[in-house]
């Protein structure tokens, strides 16, 4: 990466003190992409020896123990060190500056503390491994996690702390949008990206206290016996759901949200055309963000909530699809006269919105009350939240990757390989997850360490969709690491887009751009500005 | 009435089944359409306006009020379909029929247990009268568990310090599959029995059975039934193997250490004292994770389960 011509943010100043002590935006976004990439290989690795010990209904690597601390510590890296963080903290943190004709965000040093409060209360998260693990599933539902005897304090204090860096990174990113937008960047002139983090850090802020509240109470509980949840002295366990579900299902659009927002920059970018809808999709990104804090009881219908409460939140949920709906047909609307190129990112936009819509589709499975009953705690969810995840935000997440890279790094990858493994990532994410569709339905209930024998061919078959999707992400990781050695150069802007963080050199100097920047067109205007991607020679084709 | 099951759902063996069932199918050809639409649209523009050489101005058309109405309101509706349809049914699965037969349902790790009114009491296996309603009046005794039969399509959560209920009424006999939907710890998969529908008057003779405790049967052979039916079988094997508690083989009339360093000889009242109060004495390598069975087995079934495991070390 040594001939790159200009000073970029990537080579001065130079040494690791540098790195580490850095308020440059880019470079915090690229260690929380090295932090964040290192949780999802590692959960990752977590969910293929799960599905391994679940090829057969009875044991093959593990004991029951072992299975259930490794399911808890799948969900809990992948939700609370990997997924939250991921878009926001990752790639946010290295676009929203560029997109918006800023410096760095608004806080520059608080942004390099969010990255080493992430940090902390990763490695005390993870150090429960070393404890002998957690047993509770990601949920830590009392009264299980209050008795069980497995390293519950370390999991939820590193939780706990984990919060803060979500918080700190929301209240940067609220300012910084508010405040340091070009000149001429009305609200309505802003990439629809940073409305997507806009009404992220909204949540981030809002909603994050509740779960630091939350597992606050449980270590208390835990660790002097003060009953608020436990039955056994005299609290309620029902409440800890409550408490739980206020923060945890906002916090799914936490991570679906900026997924949103980058799935329309490629569809625009791709479709080389204006969004449609643009207004319909930002405002849809506010009225999620709203709703999402009124639907958290339906996580409990069969807790024993009353039934007024199931009915009411039940009728609430069905409306906060609405808007993700509005969204998927007026990125569908965009594709209409559009000139469209099939890159890798836009593959990865494609299968979300493939796989976005199935995730939400079985959402009203599981929001219809009665069928809910039948549904609830089995596989089907299990699905579902993975559609919606991983179908959803894991392929934004890597649509964003590719669309980025070249701009972070300076080098483009191979784009062959790259379509390769997205084909390998689609099947096996079909294959490991559609069963489970099946499976739920059927009645295989979530969390099992054993099955009965008439699920073992759904099992395998899921089992097998994992390996594949595992080799998916290896190639991947093959060719991104060598593309950062031998990759052809790129200029500014490869893809020929008009938003604002392509006008600047690739990969960027340190301070974003050369001049001040003022906003000269919006950032869909492809009726009327001229704009052309560049060919397999980074010339720009004219 | 689905008595096979279909490729999406198990069969239907309750009154609330072919309810539930209808609503699921509805859902699932309304989102069938809709996917179609959008996997088509994907395709059909994917192809249409493919990037063919250069890249010029596109189209200005960037909304269009009556789409973003349509795509509102069409879906608005059919949700509220669907919240209508859901909350009717789900109305007739939290009202209990008032003539309904009461059964008390404990869940604890990692076992169920049933009382019946009567006074028989039965452990993983619910036995019911067929086209009767049955309600549940379910509670926990450690963590929260969750009462799971697919074949009727009911769950509940079943927890400590607070009663809640479920009820169903069986339309067909047979042997239907019940779950703990709840994660429970380390039996939680384990924590598995059945629902036996059976014709009224096999319900009346079952009720009559149960609670004679094994007349007819030698202490031996009647412990040898309640090894199986008050669910010892879940944590303790006959064969030497170790799962959540000591195996019954081999150990009687031997020198046992207990978690605490001492040794027990493992002798008659040894055995009934781990029956009735488990958590007195643990033996080495094991948590004290099993629970009371006192008030669950009457006097005749310790001394059965007993004389049974004195059996099985003789062989």
């Amino acid at each position: 990466m040594s001939d790159i011509t200009h000073d970029s943010y990537l080579s001065s100043p130079k040494g690791i003190k540098s790195w580490l002590l850095t308020v440059d935006h880019k470079r915090i976004g690229i260690m929380y992409f090295v932090a964040i990439m290192f949780f999802f290989a590692l959960a990752g690795l977590l969910a293929v020896i799960l599905r391994t010990e679940l090829l057969s209904p009875d044991r093959v690597l593990m004991d029951a123990d072992t299975y259930n601390q490794f399911f808890t510590l799948h969900g809990a890296i992948m939700i609370f060190l990997f997924i939250i963080p991921s878009i926001p903290a990752a790639l946010g943190n290295f676009v929203l500056p560029l997109m918006i004709g800023a410096k760095d965000v608004a806080f520059p040093r608080l942004n390099l503390a969010s990255w080493y409060i992430y940090v902390a209360g990763a490695l005390i998260a993870v150090f429960s491994i070393l404890q002998g693990g957690v047993d509770t599933g990601w949920t830590f539902y009392t009264p299980y996690s209050t008795g069980t005897n497995t390293a519950v304090i370390s999991m939820t204090t590193g939780v706990f702390i984990l919060g803060f860096s979500s918080i700190f990174t929301g209240l940067n990113f609220i300012v910084t949008i508010h405040k340091l937008r070009a000149p001429g960047m009305t609200w309505f002139k802003m990439p629809l990206m940073v409305w997507g983090l806009y009404a992220t850090a909204v949540i981030q802020v809002l909603a994050t206290p509740v779960l630091g509240i939350t597992v606050a109470l449980l270590i208390v509980e835990r660790l002097m016996g003060i009953g608020i949840f436990d039955p056994a002295m005299g609290g309620d366990p029902v409440l800890y759901q409550h408490f739980f579900w206020f923060y945890s299902h906002p916090a799914v659009y936490i991570m679906i949200l900026p997924g949103m927002g980058i799935i329309s920059e490629l569809i625009a970018t791709f479709s080389h055309r204006r969004i449609f809808g643009y207004k319909a999709i930002a405002y849809s990104s506010l009225g999620i963000a709203l709703m999402s804090f009124l639907v958290w009881g339906h996580h409990m219908f069969t807790s024993g909530q009353s039934e007024l409460a199931a009915m009411l939140f039940s009728f609430i949920t069905f409306f906060v699809g609405i808007p993700s709906g509005i969204k998927i047909f007026n990125w569908l609307t965009t594709m209409y006269k559009g000139q469209i190129s099939f890159k890798t990112p836009m593959l990865y936009a494609i299968s979300f919105l493939v796989l976005f819509t199935v995730g939400g589709l079985t959402g009203i499975f599981l929001g219809a009350l009665s069928v809910d009953i039948h549904l609830h705690d089995t596989y089907f969810v299990v699905a579902h939240f993975h559609y919606v995840m991983m179908g959803g935000t894991v392929m934004a997440l890597l649509g964003g990757i590719h669309y980025w890279w070249p701009k972070m790094f300076g080098r483009m990858y191979s784009e062959l390989w790259a379509r390769v493994a997205c084909a390998f990532v689609f099947v096996g994410f079909n294959m490991t997850f559609f069963t489970q569709f099946v499976m739920g339905s059927q009645g295989m209930p979530r969390r099992y360490y054993q099955y009965g024998e008439q699920f073992a061919r759904m099992h395998g078959f899921s089992s097998i969709g994992a390996y594949v999707l595992g080799f998916g992400f290896l190639i991947m990781f093959v060719y991104l690491i060598a593309s950062l050695f031998k990759g052809r150069r790129v200029g500014a802007n490869p893809w020929g887009s008009l938003t604002m963080e392509w006008e600047t050199a690739s990969p960027p100097i340190a301070h974003n751009f050369d001049t001040d920047k003022v906003l000269e067109h919006g950032p869909y205007d492809y009726d009327r500005i001229e704009v052309t991607p560049e060919d397999e020679k980074g010339k720009v084709t004219a | 009435m689905d008595s096979t099951g279909s490729f999406w759902l198990p069969p239907q063996s309750s009154t609330m089944a072919g309810e539930v069932d209808a609503l699921f199918n509805f859902i699932l050809y309304v989102s069938t359409v809709f996917f179609a639409i959008v996997v088509f649209g994907v395709v059909f523009f994917g192809l249409r306006y493919r990037r063919r050489g250069k890249t010029g101005l596109t189209t200005s058309k960037d909304h269009n009020l009556f789409l973003e109405i349509a795509w509102t309101a069409i879906p608005t509706v059919l949700i509220v379909i669907v919240f209508f349809w859901g909350f009717k049914d789900y109305m007739r699965m939290v009202v209990t029929p008032a003539y309904a037969t009461e059964v008390k349902v404990t869940g604890q790790k990692w076992f169920w247990t049933f009382d019946y009114p009567e006074g028989a009491n039965a452990v993983n296996e619910l036995v019911v009268p067929v086209n009767q309603p049955v309600k549940l009046l379910m509670s926990s005794t450690d963590v929260i568990h969750s009462f799971f039969v697919p074949s009727f399509r009911i769950k509940m959560d079943v927890l400590p310090n607070r009663y809640s209920m479920s009820w169903f009424e069986a339309t067909r006999e047979g042997e239907y599959d019940l779950y703990c939907t709840e994660f429970c710890g380390k039996g939680h998969s384990e924590m598995i029995g059945s629902v036996k529908v059976v014709s009224d008057s096999a319900y009346a003779a079952w009720l009559e059975a149960s609670t004679v405790f094994g007349e007819g049967l030698t202490l031996e052979e009647y412990g040898e039934q309640l090894y199986t039916t008050k669910a010892c079988v879940t944590c303790h094997t006959l064969d030497g193997k170790k799962l959540e508690g000591p195996t019954f083989l081999g150990r009687f009339g031997s020198e046992i250490r207990m978690s605490d360093g001492s040794s027990v000889l493992m002798d008659e009242n040894y055995m009934r004292e781990s029956i009735l109060n488990p958590k007195a004495k643990v033996a080495d390598g094991y948590q004290p994770v099993m629970p009371t069975f006192q008030g669950i087995l009457k006097d005749r079934q310790v001394d059965a389960l007993i004389a049974y495991i004195k059996k099985i070390n003789q062989n």
